[in-house]
């Protein structure tokens, strides 16, 4: 059962936006976001809005004809955007499996963005990728229509955890993935999963090592969050599997910056690494610096100017209110300066430039002497750079970092 | 089989003769309420239609434990056909009466109130501990007893068994034990008739002084307090002024009259007569339960005697849960002393709660209905510290200390501490002889004798000491004896023990809330619950927080909250962004229910939790 969405106040069926967020259009990076929600099969810890074949029944919206209602969704954008809408600045594909719809389908969403809105002369445009459902030829297709990077979903290197993950992917085939990616010249993104129930300290260490083996550009790391409704919450729940466990996964968040730092990749937002700053993914740091962006597909969120919205989740009904002319947004929220307040706030303080402290209100400068003295902020950072970076120990408790902050 | 009567007797104008005046004594659950709205049906003081289920028990709370805390008294016509076949009206009056140990001494006023008493007990389940200390309290005052089973129209009823246990305790004949179904009406007619035949009359002097005893006394909205009196000596009219023999207050008597059971005015209240009295005031403090009341204008010389001032007997703590409720429960609790004279309280401040008042009760079951009653009717959310009784502290150097909460402990040498004990009664069947036995040691208690009731029934006498009953004892015993045990306690003086005060710290600061006072060979046990109560109950923090249970300062327990090392870690894009703004915006929420103890965030539920006896509590303890 895919996640829940948040609650809102509806959104209109035109989609339209206040005037009051379109104004602010240009003065962020541009993004857009495609959402492909489609697997062959749901992993036991996943809690995102994806859909197997079987769970879609046969006449529901295909894997055919997904490209066509994203299409359909952009001229929307388009509508509701306004013609003065910057060029897109980056792109990204996630899901689900955006590699089940064939590369061209994929190729021919991009070109659509590209038609309607202009691609960035040096825009990054990436994919998320399944190691099973690419193959060298395909990379080659995607890179010459224009992708740039590929996010392998690796998650482990280690046969019994992929298991409990209920991850089907040959590990073999990561480094076969990765040759063929590297050979079409896309950038390469690899992401691990730690804290699986089973794995121990060293199969962590293992998954660390094949990975920078592979010597990608980019790696991030995920702590196994048990989300309500996934199988794995079941199984937790009946006892079937042990609950991760704090502790063991702030020992291998402890490890992963170890190993990873020493390889020479550096952090540059709570969860993510690069090899150098030209290889972080600019999509991503876009929703951490408040950008705009627009979110295709079912049950894909947007961002434009302080407001949020978000699809229907079902993508039977999501083709169905485009095809009748009808925006695909099931609910919104205006956010008030408070809570943009608040975001900007829980969103910077994760990543490596930190936040400024001239950013903070009185109360948030005021703690920030007691992050330090707690070793959860740099000092240095903050004297030198007036800015409140997170120490290791900070990354790992950024969310008392935030609270004390909000002076909650 | 009799009559119901034609007509009623005049108030004020019935001879003593004709007054019978009972109450009944019975266990919860016995099927007093039910009975007595059977009694008001048949001589027809209720008509059909207006009867709804237990007339009698009026508080919410009452009817919902089934149950009676307070009581009133009701005035039925009662033909009985005399020797010469003409038949005589009578009137009789039932007082209800507390069936809760709490309330011993409202029982010993009700009972002075009667000439007789209903012993009715359920013919499935036979006689309960506090009905048998009942039953000795109306012998000791020369009541007339009869003996009755009710629900005989149950399948369980065992009448025979009953019977024999009924008879051996007040010394009759099995067949003399009357059989009763309140449900049905079988029975109640022949026993009205022994009301009639069996108690006798009242006996006063008509021409002395007028004296009349307070056995009850009720706050109503509208009219201010109704007290309810016994009529011993001379009468009291409409419109006299009356005094208050214990505090010398002089009242208007607004109304006089009786209750059948609606109240209805009289022209007065004659010798051995029962009715209510208006006077206008507005706190049951100035009409209290015991007191006598006498004429303005020839007042008594005397009181009748055996008045006695409420004395509380078990302390605690009670805290809004929000404090911006103090105000709420302070006009509460000025409430609830309107109607409740035994009542006691003054504010209390605890650096863990808050402001709160510390409230003395009579016992347990008070506690618990003043609270739910503040939570009920006042709309509260409370937290009540652990209870405590009324130690006395003598230091080396002769002084003497009153504590009734362990902050109030002295720091000084002490010399020795005494602690209030209770004479309690156990009855169960004999298979659970051993379980009880071994609760009783656990809790200090001295066996001062066993008598078998029947063949498996036995009654255990205990001395206790009270600080041992207050905490979960009751359901302990409930729990180990599968519901089958009763108790019933009275003070029975004070003994000198080997008490200590435990305290609780949290990263060295001390808990007040969980300070308690125990006997020596428990504060180890104590300790170590409560550290690993709180271990469990209390969130890790930053930084690691030691829990001690220390007396004064040689820690006797220890445990440790780890740090925490990670609260994040999550996925944090596009779509994950609300859902964690609103994850903070709901944990900044749950902040306001946090307390701090020093630099310790305590969330309520954990103060809540670690201070309910919950059947953890109790296993650890072993």
């Amino acid at each position: 059962m895919p996640s829940a969405l948040p609650e809102g106040e509806p959104a209109p069926p035109s989609g339209e936006l206040p005037q009051a967020a379109l104004a602010t259009l240009g003065s962020h990076p541009f993004g857009i976001y495609v959402h492909v929600p489609f697997c062959i099969v749901r992993c036991g810890y996943c809690d995102f809005n994806t859909y197997t074949l079987t769970e879609l029944g046969a006449d529901g919206a295909s894997v055919a004809t997904y490209a066509d209602a994203a299409l359909r969704e952009l001229d929307l954008a388009l509508a509701v955007l306004g013609p003065s809408t910057p060029p897109v600045q980056t792109v990204f594909f996630g899901g689900g499996t955006p590699t089940m719809l064939a590369a061209a389908d994929l190729v021919r969403v991009l070109h659509g963005i590209r038609d309607r809105f202009g691609l960035a002369q040096d825009a990054e445009v990436t994919t998320e990728a399944n190691p099973d459902s690419v193959t060298a030829e395909s990379l080659r297709e995607l890179a010459a229509g224009g992708f740039t990077r590929v996010s392998f979903g690796m998650q482990s290197a280690v046969p019994h955890v992929l298991k409990v993950l209920e991850r089907t992917h040959d590990p073999d085939n990561v480094g076969r993935a990765v040759q063929g990616a590297r050979a079409a010249g896309l950038g390469v993104s690899l992401d691990l999963i730690y804290g699986t129930p089973g794995e121990s300290v060293d199969d962590w260490r293992t998954s660390l090592d094949a990975a920078i083996a592979l010597a990608p550009d980019h790696v991030s790391a995920y702590a196994l969050v048990v989300e309500e409704g996934t199988k794995l919450a079941a199984q937790v729940r009946r006892g079937q599997v042990p609950a991760p466990e704090d502790d063991d996964e702030a020992t291998k968040y402890e490890l992963a910056e170890r190993v990873l730092s020493g390889a020479g990749y550096g952090w540059y937002e709570v969860s993510n690494w690069a090899r150098t700053p030209a290889d972080r993914c600019r999509h991503n740091e876009g929703y951490w610096s408040d950008g705009d962006w627009w979110g295709v597909g079912p049950g894909a969120h947007s961002h434009v100017g302080g407001v949020r919205w978000w699809n229907v989740k079902h993508p039977n009904p999501f083709a169905n209110r485009l095809n009748s002319g009808q925006s695909p947004a099931a609910g919104r929220e205006l956010l008030t300066d408070e809570q943009r307040y608040d975001e900007r706030v829980l969103l910077a303080v994760r990543l490596v430039d930190g936040l400024p402290v001239d950013d903070l209100l009185p109360a948030g400068r005021q703690a920030v002497a007691g992050l330090i003295a707690d070793g959860l902020v740099d000092g240095g950072a903050a004297m030198r750079e007036r800015a409140v970076v997170l120490t290791l120990r900070g990354r790992l408790l950024a969310d008392t970092v935030v609270r004390r902050l909000l002076a909650w | 089989m009799s009559p119901m009567a034609r007509t009623a007797l005049q108030p004020a104008a019935t001879p003593p003769d004709l007054i019978r005046n009972f109450c009944i004594i019975a266990h919860i659950d016995h099927g007093k309420s039910t009975l007595a709205d059977r009694m008001l049906q048949i001589t027809g003081v209720v008509e059909q239609r207006a009867m709804r289920a237990q007339y009698l028990d009026r508080m919410d709370i009452e009817r919902e434990r089934g149950i009676t805390i307070k009581s009133q008294a009701v005035r039925m016509p009662w033909a009985v056909e005399g020797s010469t076949g003409t038949p005589t009206t009578y009137a009789l009056n039932m007082i209800d009466t507390p069936g809760h140990v709490d309330f011993t001494y409202e029982v010993s006023r009700s009972l002075a109130a009667c000439e007789g008493a209903i012993l009715l007990v359920d013919a499935a389940q036979g006689i309960e501990a506090q009905t048998l200390a009942n039953l000795y309290l109306a012998m000791e005052n020369d009541l007339t007893i009869i003996p009755v089973l009710n629900k005989i129209d149950l399948p369980a009823a065992q009448p025979e068994k009953y019977a024999e246990e009924l008879a051996g305790l007040i010394g009759c004949e099995p067949e003399e034990v009357l059989l009763v179904s309140g449900k049905t009406g079988v029975g109640v007619e022949p026993l009205l008739d022994q009301i009639v035949t069996q108690v006798p009359p009242p006996r006063g002097d008509a021409d002395a002084p007028a004296r009349a005893m307070i056995f009850d006394s009720v706050y109503d909205t509208y009219r201010g307090v109704v007290t309810y009196v016994r009529v011993v000596d001379g009468s009291l009219n409409p419109r006299e002024k009356i005094v208050m023999m214990s505090t010398r207050a002089t009242h208007e008597l607004l109304e006089i009259g009786v209750s059948s059971p609606e109240p209805t005015p009289s022209q007065g209240l004659g010798v051995g007569e029962v009715g209510y009295l208006i006077t206008g005031v507005k706190d049951v403090r100035q009409s209290r339960v015991g007191d006598t009341v006498t004429g303005a204008s020839k007042p008594a010389k005397e009181s009748l005697g055996g008045y006695r001032d409420p004395k509380p007997m078990v302390f605690s703590g009670l805290f809004p849960i929000d404090g911006s409720d103090y105000p709420i429960l302070r006009d509460a609790l000025d409430k609830l002393k309107l109607n409740d004279a035994a009542l006691v309280y003054e504010p209390e401040t605890s650096t863990a709660l808050g402001f709160g008042f510390r409230i003395g009760f009579l016992g347990l079951l008070h506690l618990e209905i003043v609270r739910e009653r503040l939570e009920r009717e006042f709309d509260l959310d409370l937290i009540s510290t652990l209870p405590s009784v009324v130690y006395e502290v003598t230091l080396d150097d002769g002084r003497t200390v009153v504590v009734t909460n362990p902050s109030e402990f002295p720091d000084a040498k002490i010399a020795s501490i005494s602690e209030p004990v209770v004479r309690a009664t156990l009855l169960a069947p004999s298979e659970f002889i051993g379980a009880i036995m071994e609760l009783c040691q656990q809790r200090r208690g001295t066996l001062r004798g066993m008598d078998y009731l029947s063949e498996d029934r036995v009654e255990m006498r205990y001395t206790l000491p009270l600080a041992e009953i207050v905490f979960d004892f009751f359901d302990q015993l409930k729990s180990r004896t599968r519901g089958y045990a009763s108790l019933d306690y009275e003070p029975d003086g004070d003994q000198t023990a080997d008490l200590v005060k435990v305290d609780i710290l949290l990263q060295g600061e001390q808990v007040d809330a969980f300070s308690t006072i125990v006997h020596r060979d428990k504060a180890y046990g104590y300790g170590v619950m409560m550290a690993g109560k709180l271990r469990e109950l209390i969130p890790r923090q930053q930084f690691e927080v030691p829990i001690q249970a220390a007396i004064g300062a040689r820690i006797i327990a220890r445990e440790n909250i780890r740090a925490i090392r990670k609260d994040v870690l999550a996925k944090c894009y596009g779509g994950d962004i609300s859902r964690k703004r609103k994850l903070l915006e709901k944990q900044k929420e749950g902040k306001k229910r946090m307390k701090m103890v020093g630099r310790v965030e305590v969330p309520q539920e954990a103060f809540i939790a670690a201070l309910s006896n919950d059947p953890t509590s109790d296993k650890s303890k072993k």
